[in-house]
């Protein structure tokens, strides 16, 4: 089979980014969207047909093949190269469908969302940027490709929150974003250093081959008490961890959300926050297999704690894109303890199919509900909770798709995320108890805070609102529609047919008792949020009392904004920054100066030897020749 | 004439009819000329010596030797391989965009060109020669324009500055020449005649000691221009109050002239020397590149958050020279250039700036992107440049470094790496902290509203930096290749 065509797919969005980057005050919005929605749409055909004749062609004797096409960008040893090129396998496919389907929905969205923007061609630029970087990153067929794009689709994702550029508080978010991440990105590369200096390539292919130096040599070096190479895995998982907002790199993803909401939608809830979950599921066979899967195993923590740590601070915030923001890092915790559980062989590997199912399921919902908070806020004009109020007849569209995806995210029966979470939740009862628990109560709060959201928006008390609120027009209302229908149907997919660990189909079934678990404390949750948000009363309010310290920490994201200014501002920039701009001041340019002084200094005193009277010179002279004369006598008698 | 010989030739007949001139207008149109010749010949040397490397395999190519002065040997004696023609084609670039931005000179229009070409002719010259000898004059007369080019069109603390600069670099240069005249009376090592030739000097076997001994002489002597710590402290006074295109073409390419001698020279005339000093000097540098981004984010000045953030990247060059492999040798060569393009731009845009608004200072300017929508744009892109964004000449440079520096087989030499390799996330805060504050943001001053907008002349400066950026930074394959194999002779020096 041949899938060069593939490379067509990143193509098409960096031509629209190079013709209305440059043209972007010559060309009508009335154009520009449409230009970049038709780009966008052929590079979604284009993805769901290599899916369709991937996963029904790409198999050899039962195993999902790998193609690859790529060529030499730049030599740096003999063996070290960056290749650029695509990579075609099972998640890469999955994956192009992701971020292809939001990007296109996302851009049909936009033209209703920005409309009358003063950088509307500007704003569908930096989209078709951060297409073309994410489909790159997805494509990618060695470490360094991968890095790339990950800074690709950092500086686009700084870009895109930063676009309201007059409001310091969205550029202060972009640098934020862009900054934490690329001390995450620091690890990466070290990761990826060092991992190529041990293996003298930065291949995907060689790297994961289970008969590569890696895998069967990773033993022979270490460096306090751990294989080097598992070193490499947990610096790029730092790398991972930025990206995908994990503890505590979490920090820059609510403030993204000062982005325009489509932008939340593509790029910090459906496809850049999970380039991280990609990267380990790209390495997996390294991570599982070096040092019997240690670094996995942080993975799996870092996970599970992010996931509920994340799920409790939504349960407070009253900024509904801030829930949305939580929310979605609880969700890529549920993805990476997901593969932090994962076994590599047949059935053993569910994790790492769960993973990826949730992650293409979360995708689709996690996209709509922000696209129906865009559509609220494009209404309401507030992201908060308290502006908002009984929408639900203004806004039938968007009531009924924001309910499915809330169903979806609550891990309803029948909804799309109940099917993926329920595979999370097996895979973690099978490996790690302490994992599960926590997981099922993630579940049970998560359902709590999206109803909470559900209630609050379009039911409880009745705002008097400035102008009516009315529905979005339907080029916003149509792409939810489309995602409402994956949010449901998406579920069906047969998803181990076509991914698993070692890239051999499985059958994987519903674990009946484990979903009868999840689902009953979801309803708990969806309960006690109907109890507490369908009609007005203060009910939150004394809980909120009675839980005191507990709710203002939670309130305050548990600080940690806080701690980072600290330690940045305070100690890093202040105290060395501050004493190294001393040093360089007053002691090392002081020295220089001192020279100089020193030198104009020592001048002024022996200047007066100059002094042109013929009578000084004159002593000089004797008294000089009567020195010498006596050097010569003392040489000659001895 | 030859193709090389050109390089100095035009510039000085350019000066010489500048010298009618009567007028700005006739003044730049005038530089504007010499300059276009001379980027139209450096653009010609690139394919030129292309098509020369299919035929010719010598370590230097378009070589012409003439006799100078006979007593000593000295010869003017002239080649380029794929290092000095790419750093001759950045400096005919950087040059011209200096004409374009100084468009407007205020006063003795005529002068401040001649002393600009002047300088830029002792560049080029420094670039071709191979003769130790008329390299150091061409790099005198390089160093010596500067004095008067900020001492009499600079601003702020001029003369200060203008005095610390020259005799900052007087004083290297006498390192310099006690380094070189070493190497001369070392030249006969073999039984040879005494002389100052590069490539015969190669050919010699320089004792040990010799080596050792100077060495650091060369690598200081050069290292001071290079912003080496700690003798960097003149280059952020002396940016600071030079004139916009001085400052493009001092950190731009007078600054590349260091790193350029100590490869040339320290590391291919004294490589025993070279490999007994590198741990020490590696510190140095590699402390150079940490301190200097931290310095930058300090400061509140847009000139000197460039001059010291220079003082880091060429740090960066000094410490991957000393690395002693290729492919960090290689970095080293694309992040002199790379480097030398984007603080150009930068100087260029914080001119434009100050040139409108009257004020360096970051706390004072603010939301300029909604008034000067392309110096904004073009700020903002070369801010991502120089933090190393994929897609531009900084990331290709800094990844040869890091990669080559890192498959170092010593331990020191990967953890002091990994050091260096951390500076790129302060150069993130300090890009983006600039950016963010004077170009994004609410407008800090209701009368900002009126600045015009970019004129063509800058804006022609600036895409003219600008292409070469990206070109490099989206196609490095010939680039790298064209450079290692040059990098070659000077590997085989090590063994």
């Amino acid at each position: 089979m041949d899938f060069s065509y593939t490379i067509l797919i990143p193509l098409i969005p960096l031509a629209l980014f190079v013709i209305l980057g440059i043209f972007s005050k010559k060309i009508p919005p009335s154009i520009s969207g449409w230009i970049g929605s038709l780009g966008l749409g052929t590079s979604f055909v284009l993805s769901w047909y290599t899916a369709y004749s991937y996963f029904l062609g790409g198999k050899l004797n039962g195993v999902y093949q790998t193609f690859i096409y790529k060529t030499t960008w730049l030599n740096f040893t003999d063996k070290l190269h960056i290749d650029m090129g695509v990579l075609i396998d099972p998640i890469s496919v999955m994956m192009l469908v992701v971020v292809s389907t939001i990007s296109f929905m996302v851009h049909l969205y936009s033209r209703g969302y920005m409309k009358g923007d003063d950088g509307y061609t500007r704003f569908f630029s930096y989209l078709a940027l951060f297409s073309f970087s994410m489909f790159g990153l997805v494509l990618a067929t060695n470490l360094f490709q991968m890095y790339i794009f990950w800074e690709l689709v950092g500086a686009s994702s700084y870009l895109l929150i930063g676009y309201y550029y007059t409001k310091p508080s969205a550029v202060a978010a972009g640098k934020k974003a862009f900054i934490v991440t690329r001390f995450a990105d620091l690890g990466f590369l070290i990761g990826i250093l060092l991992i190529s200096y041990y293996s003298g390539t930065f291949d995907f292919q060689e790297i994961n081959s289970l008969h590569g130096s890696i895998i069967t040599n990773w033993a022979a070096t270490s460096f306090m008490g751990l294989s080097v190479i598992t070193w490499g895995l947990i610096l790029i998982y730092l790398g991972a961890a930025g990206k995908s907002a994990m503890m505590p790199f979490h920090i820059w993803l609510p403030d993204a959300m000062e982005g325009p909401t489509p932008v939340s939608a593509l790029i910090h809830a459906a496809t850049m926050v999970v380039a991280g979950v990609y990267l380990v599921a790209r390495l997996f066979p390294v991570y599982y297999f070096v040092e019997n899967g240690f670094a996995l195993q942080i993975v799996a923590y870092v996970g599970a704690i992010s996931s509920l740590v994340a799920a409790i601070i939504a349960i407070t915030q009253t900024d509904i894109k801030r829930v949305l923001a939580f929310s979605t890092m609880s969700q890529i915790g549920y993805m990476m303890l997901a593969l932090g559980v994962s076994k590599y062989d047949g059935h053993e590997g569910l994790g790492y199919m769960a993973s990826m199912f949730h992650l293409f399921t979360h995708a689709m919902f996690k996209a709509l509900l922000f696209l129906g908070a865009g559509s609220v806020i494009h209404i309401v004009h507030s992201n908060y909770l308290k502006d908002m109020g009984n929408l639900r007849k203004h806004m039938p569209i968007t009531h009924i798709t924001f309910l499915i995806a809330s169903l979806s995210i609550a891990g309803f029966p029948g909804f799309a995320g109940f099917f993926s979470k329920d595979e999370i939740l097996a895979a973690a009862y099978e490996n790690n108890m302490l994992i599960y628990v926590s997981s099922v109560l993630v579940a049970g709060l998560t359902a709590f805070y999206i109803f909470r959201l559900y209630f609050g928006i379009f039911w409880g008390k009745d705002n008097t609102y400035e102008h009516t609120p009315h529905e979005s027009p339907w080029s916003m209302t149509i792409p939810m529609l489309f995602l409402a229908f994956m949010s449901i149907a998406g579920g069906y997919i047969p998803f181990s047919d076509y991914i698993s660990a070692d890239s051999i189909p499985f059958k994987s079934h519903l674990n009946l008792p484990l979903a009868a678990i999840a689902t009953s404390i979801g309803f708990i949750g969806i309960i006690l949020a109907y109890v507490f948000y369908k009609k007005e009363n203060n009910l939150p309010e004394r809980f909120a009392n009675s839980f005191g310290v507990f709710y203002k920490w939670t309130y305050h994201k548990f600080y940690f904004d806080e701690i980072y200014l600290f330690v940045t501002k305070k100690i890093l920039f202040g105290i060395v920054g501050f004493s190294a701009a001393w040093f360089d001041k007053h002691i090392v340019d002081g020295t220089m100066v001192g020279i100089g002084n020193t030198t104009v200094a020592i001048s002024e005193k022996i200047k007066g030897w100059q002094s042109g009277k013929f009578q000084d010179y004159a002593m000089s002279f004797v008294g000089g020749g009567v020195v010498i004369a006596m050097v010569v006598f003392y040489i000659w008698i001895n | 004439m030859d193709i090389l010989s050109l390089f100095v030739v035009v510039p000085v007949l350019t000066v010489l009819v500048l010298v009618f001139a009567k007028n700005l207008k006739q003044a730049r149109v005038i530089s504007l000329i010499g300059m276009t010749i001379q980027f139209a010949m450096s653009i010609n040397l690139i394919f030129a010596y292309i098509k020369e490397r299919t035929v010719n395999t010598d370590i230097m190519v378009f070589t012409k030797d003439a006799l100078w002065f006979e007593n000593f040997n000295i010869h003017y004696s002239i080649g380029v391989d794929a290092i000095s023609v790419l750093m001759i084609a950045l400096t005919s670039t950087v040059i011209l965009a200096g004409i374009f931005i100084s468009w407007k000179v205020d006063d003795l229009a005529k002068e401040f060109f001649v002393s600009l070409i002047i300088l830029a002719s002792g560049v080029f010259g420094f670039f071709i020669s191979i003769d130790l000898f008329t390299l150091f004059v061409f790099y005198e007369i390089a160093v010596i324009p500067m004095y008067l080019l900020i001492g009499i069109w600079g601003s702020g603390p001029k003369e200060n500055s203008a005095m610390k600069l020259t005799l900052m670099l007087m004083g290297a240069s006498a390192v310099l020449s006690v380094g070189i005249l070493g190497i001369y009376f070392n030249s006969n090592a073999d039984g040879g005649a005494l002389t100052f030739n590069i490539l015969e000097i190669a050919k010699v076997h320089i004792p040990v000691a010799a080596q050792n001994l100077f060495f650091p002489f060369v690598f200081i002597g050069f290292a001071v221009i290079g912003a080496l710590f700690p003798f960097h402290t003149w280059s952020p006074s002396g940016h600071a109050s030079a004139p916009t295109a001085v400052s493009m073409l001092h950190a731009g390419v007078l600054m590349k002239l260091g790193g350029y001698g100590i490869f040339r020279i320290a590391m291919y005339l004294l490589p025993l020397g070279a490999i007994n000093w590198t741990d020490f000097f590696l510190v140095l540098a590699g402390f150079g590149v940490i301190y200097g981004a931290f310095g930058a984010v300090m400061q509140k000045d847009l000139k000197y958050v460039n001059a010291y953030a220079s003082v880091s990247h060429l740090s960066l060059v000094l410490f991957a020279l000393l690395m002693l492999n290729k492919t960090a040798w290689t970095g080293a060569i694309i992040q002199s250039l790379s480097h030398g393009l984007l603080t150009a731009l930068f100087f260029a845009l914080i001119g434009m700036v100050y040139g409108r608004t009257h004020t360096r200072e970051i706390e004072k300017l603010g939301g300029l992107m909604k008034i000067l929508p392309f110096i904004g744009a073009i700020y903002v892109i070369t801010g991502l440049a120089y933090l190393g964004l994929p897609g531009f000449s900084g990331f290709v440079a800094e990844m040869n470094i890091f990669v080559g520096a890192f498959q170092h087989p010593d331990m020191f030499h990967r953890i002091i790496t990994i050091v260096v390799i951390s500076s790129i996330v302060v150069t993130a805060v300090y890009i983006l902290r600039m950016v963010g504050k004077i170009m994004m943001g609410p407008l800090s001053n209701t009368e900002y509203a009126k600045l015009p907008k970019a004129t063509w002349y800058e804006k022609a400066g600036l895409i003219l930096l600008m292409i070469p950026v990206i070109i490099i930074g989206v196609m490095p394959f010939g680039l790298s290749e064209m450079i290692k194999a040059s990098i070659q002779p000077f590997l085989e020096r090590l063994l």
